[in-house]
């Protein structure tokens, strides 16, 4: 079922493209998987190991074969064995999306900080951080939605509120 | 009777002045309180709504509830404010006000005091009213009160300027300071809205930049400073400074009335039978009218941009007003 | 002697009339120049995306009605666009008609409320007044269709709740012209004021560039000249079938972004006249979906176009009637990234402007 459905996808060479371009120019074992998800328009989907993020980054929004420079979207999930970012990218010039995976660790995990690449991502590492307790390095994090003393990342599928009983 | 100035001194004349002084300080008084419900009656219907309507009938005696319920409330004076200062501030706002209403002219018959300078009077005492702006906001130990009277001061001092030099003109034209050889030259002559109109535009603006109000508004924005320099004043100080507002309005309207509109002369010959006091009266409402007006439709100008047009604009042309005027009489 | 100056710090917010909702910023002035501005979220965050984990799809419906609580039809339609693309339903003709009016209907009310508040800030009473009657109409219209007047509820997996009622789509019809008639009237009575002007050109400016980097989306970005709209660049619903254009402002300034929407209202119009005409007679409005919506397996990012910019709905499903992450993508918290570096050097008097251009709304701001 697999091999089929994959190569009708239309998005298929395109990510093959991906793929290549990202082993040559960072390296092979940045790209953990590379699929579409076909439900969501057949969209490229790829997850990056955790240590090459930064360069996969800046790859993605420089390098002419991705120019995805319109970050939509950054979101964490609590997969309960793990946390999970995803990255939603728009590229103007080229009229095409894609969404990038990075996985980390459920406690004291952190991922790299595309601050300095794409500025709207600020806030919403931030909104991770709060929520989940997702850390990002190489910046300064501090809470936005909650109030700067709150314990606990609301979010995560484990946490107690402290009134449970109300 | 209103040569009683003129008079020796005697103990029932004090008295007689004392007690007209009262009754004209009610007459304004009441001016003020259907001043702000005329005010909020035309906003309301320039804004597709009615104003006040419940209390009394077509909602008359609004004001009055108003400054009833002011003049009940706790008088709070926070606690680390200048309090000499902070309660002194509203009275040296108001009393300016209120004595530069002695030298206007209402009509050929009613006037109070027959100055000779009287212009200049007026010019040096609406000033001291500023310090008791900028007292207000200092006392109030409030970074938005300082910010609000701050703005407010630079403001009024810079439209202090071509507030006064637009009156030069017509100064020239009549060869007087005195109010009521002003009106009777125009009495002659034809209304100084005509040879002064630019005068006379640049007394509107900068009188309307005087009394703080739209677009000039910013001491008071309420959007960003919360009320500036009255915020801490609550129940009758706060009145007070209201009071001041509208007693200014009164004395603006009434002097460019005055100045520019001929007083209490009538438009045409055979309206003369129409009393002056009247013909005063209606021009004066139409000036105050107007001021609503412009409440109602434009925006706020910005602080600089005030500051830029007063220096930059109005005063350059009050200047060219004076100067066309010198060169046309002396030609003429 | 040199002037001892010092730099004040100064707090605007959370109550404060002209911050539109709870919304604080921190602001370092010295005199009346603003040296640093820090906004400060989170006074209305009432966790909706962790109160989404234990609800039914249908359940939380309500719950983004209260995002941009003053767009509640296109918040709406962005929860049942990401449900319906992670499931594979098609929607019927006339439920997507619909939605299309209610949608564009709500798009002006809410920019209604835009150009009454922006211009309050600026110091006019008057439009806030006339801004509100029109808007008045509107919301007795999507009364008479849903049952509400602000959190409508309307829309549903699937379709939407309720059909339209005998005659409403004559209203409609005759709304259109008489909103036409008073957007100019409102050109007439604020956008050629040299005040109004002298408040707005030039204030608040970026480039297009920037405006992609900030991740910045709707007329925020439009202002920019960028010319992008989902509605037309990744249509959904039945928005290809109508005829509108894109409005883009080339300065980049907050007059250009208050051009904008004041013509994405002459748009909506349009967009309303054309879908009113080709209103479909009779048909469904709920597709055939079982009564307990469950959506398959995997994860689904849609976008859609709201009043504030791109409203984005990232759902994670593991095949159960309850979703197992709801993220929202929130057109007014991205906007407002932006709000710092354009303060920076200003007087604290173009806060007003700069802010109502940026158009937030705090619901929307703090999910």
């Amino acid at each position: 079922m697999s091999e089929e459905t994959k190569a009708s996808s239309p998005k298929q060479p395109l990510l093959e493209t991906y793929l290549s371009t990202i082993a040559e120019q960072v390296s092979d074992k940045a790209v953990i998987e590379g699929y579409i998800n076909e439900a969501n328009n057949h969209l490229p989907t790829l997850i990056i190991a955790k240590e090459f993020w930064h360069q996969v980054a800046e790859l993605l929004k420089n390098d002419d074969s991705f120019k995805y420079d319109y970050l939509m979207n950054l979101s964490g999930v609590d997969y309960e064995s793990k946390m999970e970012v995803v990255y939603h990218l728009y590229s103007y010039s080229r009229d095409e999306f894609i969404a990038i995976k990075v996985e980390t660790d459920r406690d004291g995990g952190s991922v790299n900080t595309v601050m300095d690449i794409w500025l709207g991502a600020d806030w919403q590492e931030r909104e991770t951080y709060d929520l989940l307790g997702i850390n990002f390095t190489g910046r300064e994090i501090s809470r936005i939605l909650l109030p700067d003393d709150w314990t606990g990342y609301p979010l995560r599928k484990d946490y107690k509120p402290y009134d449970e009983e109300v | 009777m209103f040569n009683i100035l003129s008079e020796p001194f005697s103990w029932i004349n004090l008295l007689v002045i004392i007690l007209v002084a009262a009754a004209v300080l009610g007459i304004v008084l009441v001016f003020v309180m259907y001043a702000i419900y005329f005010e909020r009656k035309v906003i309301g219907w320039m804004q597709v709504r009615n104003g006040p309507n419940r209390v009394g009938p077509w909602g008359l005696m609004q004001t009055m509830a108003d400054v009833f319920k002011l003049l009940i409330k706790e008088d709070i004076v926070p606690a680390k404010v200048d309090k000499f200062l902070f309660l002194i501030a509203p009275i040296i706002a108001y009393t300016p006000a209120f004595a530069i209403i002695a030298v206007i002219p209402y009509s050929q018959k009613i006037y109070f005091a027959d100055v000779n300078v009287g212009l200049l009077y007026y010019g040096a005492l609406s000033s001291i009213t500023i310090t008791g702006i900028l007292l207000g906001g200092w006392a109030s130990n409030n970074k938005y009160a300082i910010m609000g009277g701050m703005r407010s001061v630079a403001q009024m001092v810079s439209y202090e300027v071509p507030l006064i030099m637009s009156f030069l003109g017509v100064v020239l034209l009549t060869g007087s300071l005195n109010l009521r050889e002003i009106v009777q030259a125009q009495q002659e002559g034809m209304w100084f809205i005509v040879p002064q109109f630019l005068g006379f535009v640049i007394f509107l603006i900068a009188g309307n930049a005087e009394l703080n109000r739209t677009p000039f508004d910013l001491p008071e924005a309420e959007n960003e400073l919360v009320a500036g320099y009255f915020v801490e004043y609550s129940g009758f100080r706060f009145a007070f400074f209201m009071l001041t507002e509208y007693v200014y309005i009164f004395a603006m309207a009434s002097l460019m009335t005055v100045m520019f509109l001929g007083g209490w002369d009538a438009p045409f010959e055979f309206l003369e039978f129409i009393p002056g006091i009247v013909w005063f009266f209606l021009k004066f409402l139409l000036l105050v009218f107007y001021l609503f007006w412009v409440r109602a439709t434009f925006p706020r100008v910005r602080t600089d941009q005030l500051m830029g047009f007063a220096w930059k604009v109005l005063i350059p042309l009050a200047l060219l007003n004076v100067m066309l005027t010198a060169l046309f009489k002396t030609l003429f | 002697m040199a002037l001892r100056t010092e730099e004040m710090l100064l707090n605007v917010g959370p109550q404060h009339p002209s911050t539109h909702g709870v919304f604080r910023l921190v602001v370092k002035v010295d005199g009346e120049t603003i040296k640093e501005a820090i906004p400060v979220v989170g006074y209305l965050h009432r966790g909706t995306e962790k109160l989404a984990e234990d609800l039914t799809y249908t359940q939380i419906i309500p719950y983004t009605d209260r995002l941009d609580y003053l767009s509640s039809m296109l918040n709406n339609y962005a929860l049942v666009q990401a449900v319906e693309t992670l499931m594979g339903i098609q929607v019927p003709e006339r439920a997507e008609f619909l939605r299309v009016i209610a949608m564009e209907l709500n798009r002006i009310a809410s920019h209604l409320v835009w150009w009454g508040t922006a211009i309050l800030d600026l110091g006019a009473t008057s439009p806030f007044i006339y801004a509100f009657r029109d808007r008045e109409m509107i919301v007795n219209l999507l009364n008479e269709l849903s049952g509400a007047r602000l959190t409508f509820n309307y829309m549903r997996v699937g379709g939407v709740k309720w059909d339209a009622p005998k005659g409403w789509i004559n209203k409609v019809s005759e709304f259109l012209p008489h909103m036409r008639k008073s957007l100019k009237e409102y050109h007439k009575l604020v956008t050629g004021n040299e005040i109004f002007l002298g408040r707005v050109k030039n204030i608040g400016v970026y480039d297009g560039e920037t405006a992609k980097n900030y991740s910045l989306s709707g007329p925020t970005l439009r202002g920019s000249n960028v010319k992008y709209d989902i509605r037309k660049n990744q249509p959904y619903s039945i928005y290809e079938r109508f005829d509108f254009d894109i409005p883009t402002g080339e300065d980049g300034d907050v007059y250009d972004r208050y051009m904008v929407r004041m013509k994405e209202m002459e748009q909506s119009i349009r967009i309303l006249e054309q879908a009113v005409e080709q209103f479909p007679d009779q048909g469904e409005i709920m597709a055939k979906v079982p009564k307990i919506i469950k959506a398959p397996e995997g994860e689904v990012y849609t976008r859609m176009e709201t009043s504030k910019g791109e409203l984005g709905v990232h759902l994670v499903s593991k095949g159960k009637d309850k979703p197992y992450r709801l993220h929202l993508r929130r057109p007014s918290f991205i906007n407002l990234q932006i709000l710092p570096e354009l303060l920076l050097g200003r007087s604290m008097a173009d806060i007003p402007a700069i802010l109502g251009a940026i158009d937030i709304v705090l619901g929307e701001v703090d999910a």
